[in-house]
């Protein structure tokens, strides 16, 4: 069977792409908050089939809704791992950004949700832009694209560094000579950059993936440092020209997704949530509104374009039923999709390599090339 | 050991709370046994939570430790090493298991406290209300390497950070009134107006202003665990800490003194005596017959300090290298050297004076002891031993007259080494009327019987 053509990713922070879509959420307001309401929408977008869902997140409230929107999200870290344990199958990638964290915590916090889920974790590599994220950490602000860019790398570097700074046969457990570890196979990182030093090695044993999967924008971190770009693009030969120009090993493009209900059109949900506050398109992005069938037929197009697509629908609620019982079994159908297989990796299943440590002193293995300086 | 008579005591009704400690990095864990299973792999830590809870433990703890430590100039290679981040374990414990406590070691020398409190508020949500913190503080510069923000601290300076941070950190938990979310889809705002506070604080150690995304959990907020055991760390938890560990829980008459001297702390900090569980850490090693609770023991023992183990700790206490030593040998003829801490190893677990050292050698001399079973008779007591019924009996003992409120158990083999005592001694405790038949609450904080959280 050749290699399905399209990777699907969902966003699940919230109640939905729309900042009104709490008015249409099949819950009451709190619910929101709740282990309950996450791990049903999170075995909901495993049992449609997607390979990932993502988690955004911010030290800030969210605040959408012109302010009038949800004020409170659990942290994207703690989420993933809830939904880690009550998945089998399904990646999940937190955003986590370094713009103000200490990258020595989010390496160990990332490797450790790759090891609860047995090698499902990603990482959609992230910026805290607002300067109101440094009051809330109690850091100098970190202010302009270059320093956020400098944070968002040299945090990434660490992060990479630290996950290869155990090699995978760094435990030993040798009886015979006492030793527990090969203190030969744990290497200090020594990153210095322009802000702040890490000495390494980590205090997590390397993860299962080796690397979690890391997704970014294009431009917040070297082309070289990530696994899959997520891209923008009005159209899809747009998104294809973005993808290409990426030069990252994959690159999914972004779409938010409105579609026709049972009882609602597409058209008449969003003009029920415009009533509330305007769903800005974000920049330079697809977006998709009418019935499933055209978004199957737009996701084939896509296909041609990018290796995946991450889906930002309306209505969590309303819109991953559909894209449950319409589009997703439609894209199986014509081999453009395919679920994640069971008892698989993250990488596995996007057709990535599991990389070695670029620390290993394995003489048999092929040494990983030195991509990040 | 007398039957205690449950009408002559402090405390008749008491009942025994326990915790489990997943210790991940020390040389307690024996990892060479066959049985030994894997310390990373979620498997392992999911067996220990479900048999705690199968247990009616109260809590599952997870360590914490921010650089791997070093000996003899290298990584020390001898003790079980490598471990998750606590917070990120227990958010996924969450969703495997029903009612146990999920307890996370967290250090406030190398976080902060707006981004820390929404991490544990995030974890107590998701186990609904079952989340805890084991405050730590460090503040060496060597383990501040690892960080952007270096080792700035200075000695005294960590218990007074850490105050400030627990300040800051009830702030953020306690920032929504309740019902501060709409009761329904047509309401004006999501959030009832007025009803989300902002958190200002400017202290010596934290300048924030932020806005708390969560509200309060079943239980309030997290409940507060503090481990230390110096005069600072007691008066620290005495003002503080819902729970306090100790090591002073195999000796009853070391542990009443250590319970008095909390209680004693409370009063002076204007707390009531029952506002603190006294839970220390202990091992347990159990047998059908004292004969064979003895006989595992010197098992148990002589696997956790082997000659390499033992030569290490002597490396420590006497100040210079040591391996190539013969441990079943006697202690070194030299003197120590008292070498400034470096922080490269953890806590001082053996004391570095010249006076430890010359108890060893009276003792070692008069018991003739090689160094290894000095090591193992003189290093710290490694809690309890015996049978069953023995053992619920020496514990009824302690929990009544106040000696303790329940124990921190650290299994020596992970994950089958809570099967004993979850099957064989929780029942005789049951049959004594010390131990819970059932979970009565739901939460940590109900598990404890605490007051509700302020």
């Amino acid at each position: 069977m050749p290699r399905p053509a399209l990777h699907l990713a969902v966003e699940i922070d919230g109640d939905g792409a729309h900042p009104a879509a709490w008015r249409r959420a099949a819950h009451s307001p709190g619910e929101l908050l709740t282990p309950r309401r996450l791990a049903r929408v999170a075995a909901v977008a495993e049992n449609a089939g997607f390979t990932l869902v993502t988690l955004e997140d911010s030290i800030l409230p969210p605040g959408a809704d012109g302010g009038s929107g949800p004020v409170g999200r659990i942290g994207a870290v703690e989420r993933a791992a809830f939904v880690a344990a009550s998945t089998s199958v399904l990646g999940v990638a937190p955003v986590v950004a370094t713009t103000y964290a200490e990258p020595f915590h989010v390496s160990s916090q990332l490797a450790s949700l790759d090891h609860v889920s047995a090698g499902r974790a990603g990482w959609v590599v992230g910026a805290e832009e607002d300067p109101a994220a440094a009051r809330a950490w109690g850091r100098p602000v970190v202010e302009g694209a270059d320093a956020l860019a400098r944070e968002a790398r040299d945090g990434l570097r660490v992060v990479r560094d630290l996950w290869d700074s155990w090699e995978d046969d760094a435990v030993i457990r040798s009886v015979a000579t006492s030793r527990y570890l090969d203190r030969s196979r744990l290497h200090a990182v020594d990153f210095v950059g322009e802000t702040y030093s890490v000495k390494g090695p980590s205090i997590v044993p390397r993860p299962p993936q080796g690397r979690p999967v890391v997704l970014a924008r294009p431009g917040l971190v070297p082309a070289g440092l990530a696994d899959v770009a997520l891209v923008g693009g009005a159209t899809p030969a747009e998104a294809g020209e973005a993808a290409r120009a990426a030069g990252a090993p994959l690159a999914f493009a972004e779409v938010e997704v409105a579609l026709d209900t049972p009882g609602e059109s597409a058209r008449e949900r969003i003009a029920d949530l415009e009533r509330y506050s305007p769903w800005q398109p974000g920049p330079n992005r697809l977006r998709y509104t009418g019935p499933a069938a055209g978004l199957v037929d737009l996701l084939a197009e896509l296909a041609g374009q990018v290796d995946g697509v991450r889906l930002r629908p309306l209505v969590l609620d309303e819109d991953l039923a559909v894209l449950s019982r319409l589009v997703l079994p439609e894209l199986f159908v014509r081999r453009l999709a395919a679920r994640p297989l069971p008892g698989t990796t993250l990488r596995t299943s996007l057709g990535l390599p599991r990389p070695l440590s670029r620390f290993t002193t394995d003489g048999a293995a092929t040494p990983v090339r030195e991509e990040t300086r | 050991m007398t039957r205690t008579d449950a009408n002559d005591v402090p405390r008749p009704d008491a009942r025994l709370h326990f915790g489990v400690f997943f210790q991940g990095v020390n040389h307690w864990t024996i990892w060479s046994d066959p049985s030994s299973g894997s310390q990373i792999d979620p498997a392992t830590f999911l067996k220990v939570a479900r048999t705690a809870e199968r247990g009616l433990f109260d809590a599952f703890f997870l360590g914490d430790g921010l650089r791997l430590r070093e000996s003899e100039g290298g990584i020390h290679e001898l003790d079980v090493a490598g471990r998750p981040d606590s917070i990120t374990q227990l958010s996924a414990l969450a969703a495997a298991t029903e009612r146990i406590g999920l307890v996370s070691t967290s250090n406030t020398t190398f976080n902060e406290p707006g981004d820390l409190a929404r991490r544990l508020a995030g974890l107590d949500l998701l186990s609904g209300g079952r989340a805890g913190w084991n405050v730590v503080t460090t503040h060496n510069a060597w383990t501040g390497e690892n960080f952007r923000r270096g080792g700035f601290l200075d000695h005294a300076d960590r218990y007074r950070r850490a105050e400030e941070f627990l300040t800051v950190a009830r702030a953020v938990w306690n920032g929504w009134a309740e019902g501060a979310v709409a009761a329904s889809a047509d309401a004006r705002s999501w959030s009832v107006p007025g009803a989300v506070g902002r958190v200002r604080s400017r202290t010596d150690h934290f300048d924030v202003d932020l806005a708390p995304t969560l509200p309060r959990s079943a239980q309030g907020h997290p409940v507060i665990f503090q481990a230390g055991d110096s005069g600072e760390g007691r008066d620290f938890a005495a003002r503080n800490a819902d729970v306090i560990f100790s090591a002073h829980g195999t000796d009853f008459d070391d542990a009443l003194a250590f319970a008095e001297d909390v209680r004693g702390r409370l009063r002076a900090a204007g707390r009531p005596e029952d506002a603190l569980r006294i839970l220390p850490g202990t091992e347990i090693v159990i047998g059908a017959t004292e004969k064979e609770a003895e006989e595992k023991a010197r098992w148990v023992r002589l696997e956790q300090v082997t000659p390499a183990v033992a030569l290490g700790i002597a490396s420590r206490l006497w100040g210079f290298d040591l391996s190539g030593r013969d441990a079943d040998g006697p202690l070194p003829a030299e003197d120590p050297v008292v070498a400034e801490y470096d922080g490269k190893f953890g806590t001082r677990q053996l004391g570095e004076t010249l006076d430890t050292v010359a108890e060893w050698r009276a003792k070692a001399d008069a018991n003739g002891w090689s160094l290894r079973e000095t090591v193992i008779e003189l290093g710290p007591q490694r809690g309890h031993v015996g049978t069953p019924a023995g053992l619920a009996e020496e514990f009824a003992r302690f929990a009544r007259h106040g000696a303790v409120d329940g124990f921190n158990i650290s299994p020596y083999l992970v994950p089958d080494g809570l099967d004993d005592i979850v099957d064989l001694l929780v029942p005789e405790l049951q049959e004594r009327g010390v131990y819970r038949t059932a979970y009565t609450g739901t939460t940590l904080r109900e598990h404890l019987g605490l007051a509700p959280a302020v």
